[in-house]
């Protein structure tokens, strides 16, 4: 399908002849790191970004579609029956359902004659959508499978999914892959790319894996291990995961009774209903929770950040708190400022009235080095840097003011496999110099790998599991399924 | 924006403005072709009424280039922190105001005490301009886009209104008010030059906004605000409204003394069509600026001489000096693009 494609930005080689074909009736995986150059190869095979060199072939009931250099735009792919799910979805939230599909699927019918084909493509996947629900309400799960209805309303065969369980729920992370299976058993292809290996052993038939714009593996599932995958991704075996017996000491934050709210909200928004907890000197407390349940609004109000009332209840920090926020691009970091002036916007409030930028800037070098941020320099741009770097400065910087307590908000999001384990190692390290870390994440696997307990937070309830408690059943008490009492 | 890119920015900028000019100058002749008027003679009016003698730069472009540095800086300092102050014309006006009704009641008062009253005058009636759409953001989140465009309006009748009401001049004939107290009025640079002690201010008001803005804590917490609300409020613990308002109040203040400085360095009365837009033609000189104080600086300079030149175009060649917007808009456009294409 796809073959010897080649792509580059600017000095930047992106994908070099890389080969890729999806057969009829199978789920093919697309697995790499980060910038490996999965996306730019999906993005070329959806007819987003033309190739150097190489040619996209789709063979149709109909005949054989060859196109030279790519399709000159996504319509063109959809046309040969290409369909694209997005890792950021691309509905228009303002429009309805059936608006979306339509405008996606090129319908020229409008009104009633469009919802009655809008609702027969979603009654046939059995979906609980209302076509003329505006998206802006729909749950993150239901988006995501617009996504998908959309690209199966133009009638797609071909299957391109771009990391779509990122954002979901095991319980939705199995319907998905269910309906991913059934799609292949139905006659179409799938190409689903992922970060998450058990997913590629669930439901593919083959694996292509990608690093640095090449391919270094490709091969049938069945012949595969996690290890030689993750060999192929990163180059390298991953260390196993060391777990020390926590040693915790003093009580640092303690919640009792706690309710809480974003101020300026209406009453019954996302906020904290009821925790009682206490977090320990030198333990990593994992928070599980899916997004909008009130575990934002619980971090913030530890780090004592953004508009957090307390209603009743009492929330004791001992301080000073280092905070990790979820967005490193708009909370984290101001893009288009130096990394010396991202520093001092960590210390602001205690600078002196004239700035000492020489001073500042040496800090940034020492920084910089100590955590192994790849950067031109204190000067450069923090926009310039990738993910894993900005992430690594933005530990640095909260780290620097040696804090008692660290508060995470997904740390990896977004971040290969390597920039990950550097994250993991830094709580970690935090924890064992005598911090409280508080730490959550989208990844309900990652929060078991890191934790030494494990707090769920479900409809602003806030509940301790034990250690033991199976993988299943914290994903059930994230939705809140049972009620774990 | 960081520290050192626009210094390394600075010889490419220089050269996409310079080239601007170039069309734009291109574009005016054509167009001055095709109305029908000499092109060479109003080309060189223009060059000469600008450039053509010491004299005519300082006492022409200079002049008007001071209220154009002023209120571009003024424009800056609230961009700086992301609010879009665009009623300067009405802050100059209720600055031109203030100054005129002090300068009014100055006489018998020591030359430097005097000046420094109505130029005060002009100063606080421009922040009290810029008080309520202030307030409006701060409490009702209501854009300062919109309360500061609309009060230009309130302050150009405020001006109609006082000069014929309560500051006309005593015989109530003429729609002006009488001249401010001498002892007000700000002292010429050179014997028999019209340029003002009002350019030097301009200058030390750039330094001055340019050193607050990278070496102290203040300026960083404004640009912090403007480049960054979120990781401002969320890493950089600030109070990000208060600081935004704070600088659109000195960005409202600023403008008042702009027309601070026109009233007791120029016209030493208040008079309707005080300005001729040049609240409108700051924003352009700002943007051309890169928002960089200093640039601003060389802007406003450009822009003054265009707009003395202009003056010398209709008066010389009997063309329109409106002609010349041509020109300011062809920069403003190829400025704004490339600026975009960059980003």
């Amino acid at each position: 399908m796809l073959h010897e494609i080649s792509k580059s930005f600017g000095a930047t080689v992106a994908l070099s002849r890389v080969s890729l074909s999806v057969v009829a009736g199978q789920v093919h995986a697309l697995l790499g790191e980060n910038g490996a150059g999965k996306s730019t190869l999906m993005h070329v095979a959806y007819g987003m970004l033309r190739p150097d060199a190489g040619t996209v072939t789709v063979s149709a009931a109909g005949g054989i579609a060859t196109t030279t250099h790519g399709f000159p735009s996504p319509r063109a792919a959809r046309a040969a029956g290409i369909g694209m799910v997005h890792q950021h979805f691309t509905s228009i939230p303002a429009l309805t359902v059936c608006e979306n599909i339509a405008l996606t699927a090129g319908w020229t019918e409008t009104g009633r004659a469009a919802e009655r084909r809008a609702e027969s493509v979603v009654g046939r996947l059995g979906l609980p959508l209302r076509v003329s629900d505006y998206v802006e309400s729909l749950s993150v799960q239901l988006r995501q499978r617009l996504e998908i209805v959309k690209a199966l309303a133009a009638n797609a065969r071909i299957l391109l999914l771009d990391e779509p369980t990122a954002v979901l729920a095991p319980r939705e992370v199995d319907e998905l892959l269910t309906f991913v299976r059934e799609f292949a058993l139905g006659g179409g292809a799938v190409v689903l790319i992922t970060h998450k290996l058990d997913e590629v052993f669930r439901v593919a038939d083959r694996v292509t894996v990608m690093r640095r714009g090449e391919v270094t593996l490709r091969d049938v599932i069945a012949k595969q291990t996690p290890q030689s995958l993750s060999r192929a991704m990163i180059g390298a075996d991953l260390p196993p995961p060391i777990r020390l017996e926590a040693r915790t000491g003093d009580v640092l934050v303690r919640a009792s009774g706690l309710r809480l709210q974003r101020r300026g909200v209406a009453a019954n928004r996302a906020g904290i209903e009821g925790a009682d907890f206490s977090v320990r000197a030198g333990e990593v407390v994992g928070v599980a929770a899916i997004e909008g349940n009130g575990q934002r609004e619980l971090l913030r109000a530890i780090a004592s950040v953004d508009d957090i009332a307390i209603t009743t209840g009492s929330l004791d920090v001992a301080g000073p708190v280092g905070f990790i926020p979820e967005d490193r691009t708009t909370e984290g970091l101001i893009p288009q400022f130096t990394l010396a002036e991202n520093l001092l916007l960590g210390t602001i409030a205690r600078s002196t009235r004239w700035l000492a930028w020489p001073a500042l800037r040496a800090r940034t070098g020492e920084l910089l080095r100590a955590h192994d941020v790849r950067a031109s320099g204190p000067d450069a741009a923090a926009a310039t840097l990738s993910g894993g770097n900005q992430q690594k400065f933005v530990f640095a910087r909260a780290l620097a003011g040696k804090p008692r307590v660290v508060v995470a908000e997904d740390p990896t999001r977004g971040l290969d496999l390597r920039a990950t384990q550097v994250i993991h190692e830094r709580l970690r390290d935090a924890a064992r110099q005598g911090a409280a870390v508080i730490v959550h994440s989208s990844d309900l696997d990652e929060v078991l790998a890191l934790a030494d307990r494990v707090l769920v937070v479900a409809r602003g309830q806030v509940r301790e599991l034990p250690r033991d408690t199976p993988r299943d059943v914290v994903g059930d008490t994230m939705l809140a399924l049972e009620s774990v009492a | 924006m960081s520290i050192a890119a626009p210094m390394r920015a600075g010889a490419r900028d220089l050269a996409h403005v310079a080239g601007a000019f170039g069309l734009g100058v291109v574009l005016l002749s054509a167009f001055l072709a095709i109305a029908g008027f000499h092109v060479a003679p109003a080309l060189s009016a223009l060059w000469n009424g600008a450039f053509g003698s010491w004299d005519n730069f300082t006492s022409a472009a200079l002049v008007r280039a001071t209220p154009l540095v002023i209120l571009g800086l003024a424009f800056t300092l609230g961009s700086k922190a992301g609010t879009l102050n665009i009623g300067m014309e009405g802050q100059f006006a209720a600055g031109a105001i203030g100054t005129t009704w002090a300068g009014l009641h100055l006489g018998g008062v020591p030359p430097v005490l005097a000046v420094a009253v109505a130029l005060a005058g002009g100063l606080i009636a421009g922040a009290a301009w810029v008080a309520l759409p202030v307030i409006l953001r701060m409490k009702l989140g209501v854009s300062e886009v919109i309360t500061t465009l609309l009060l230009n309006f309130v302050g150009v009748a405020a001006v109609s209104y006082a000069v014929t009401g309560p500051l006309q001049e005593p015989s109530r004939i003429y729609p002006q008010s009488a001249l401010i107290a001498p002892a007000a009025r700000l002292p010429h640079l050179a014997a028999g030059s019209r340029l003002h002690l009002g350019f030097i201010f301009a200058i030390i008001i750039a330094g001055l906004l340019s050193l607050l803005l990278k070496q102290t804590a203040w300026g960083f917490r404004i640009r912090s605000v403007g480049a960054g609300p979120r990781a401002a409020l969320i890493i950089g613990r600030m109070p990000v409204a208060t600081i935004a308002a704070t600088a659109l109040l000195w960005s409202g203040a600023l403008a008042g003394f702009g027309g601070a400085v026109e009233v007791t360095g120029v016209s030493y009365a208040l008079y309707q069509n005080l300005s001729p837009g040049y609240g409108f033609t700051a924003i352009a000189v700002a943007l051309l600026g890169r928002l960089q104080p200093t640039f601003v600086l060389v802007a406003g300079v450009l822009f003054g001489a265009l707009e003395a030149g202009a003056a010398a175009m209709q008066r010389d060649a009997g063309i329109p000096a409106v002609a010349v917007q041509v020109v300011e808009a062809v920069v403003i456009i190829t400025v704004l693009l490339t600026a975009r294409r960059r980003a």
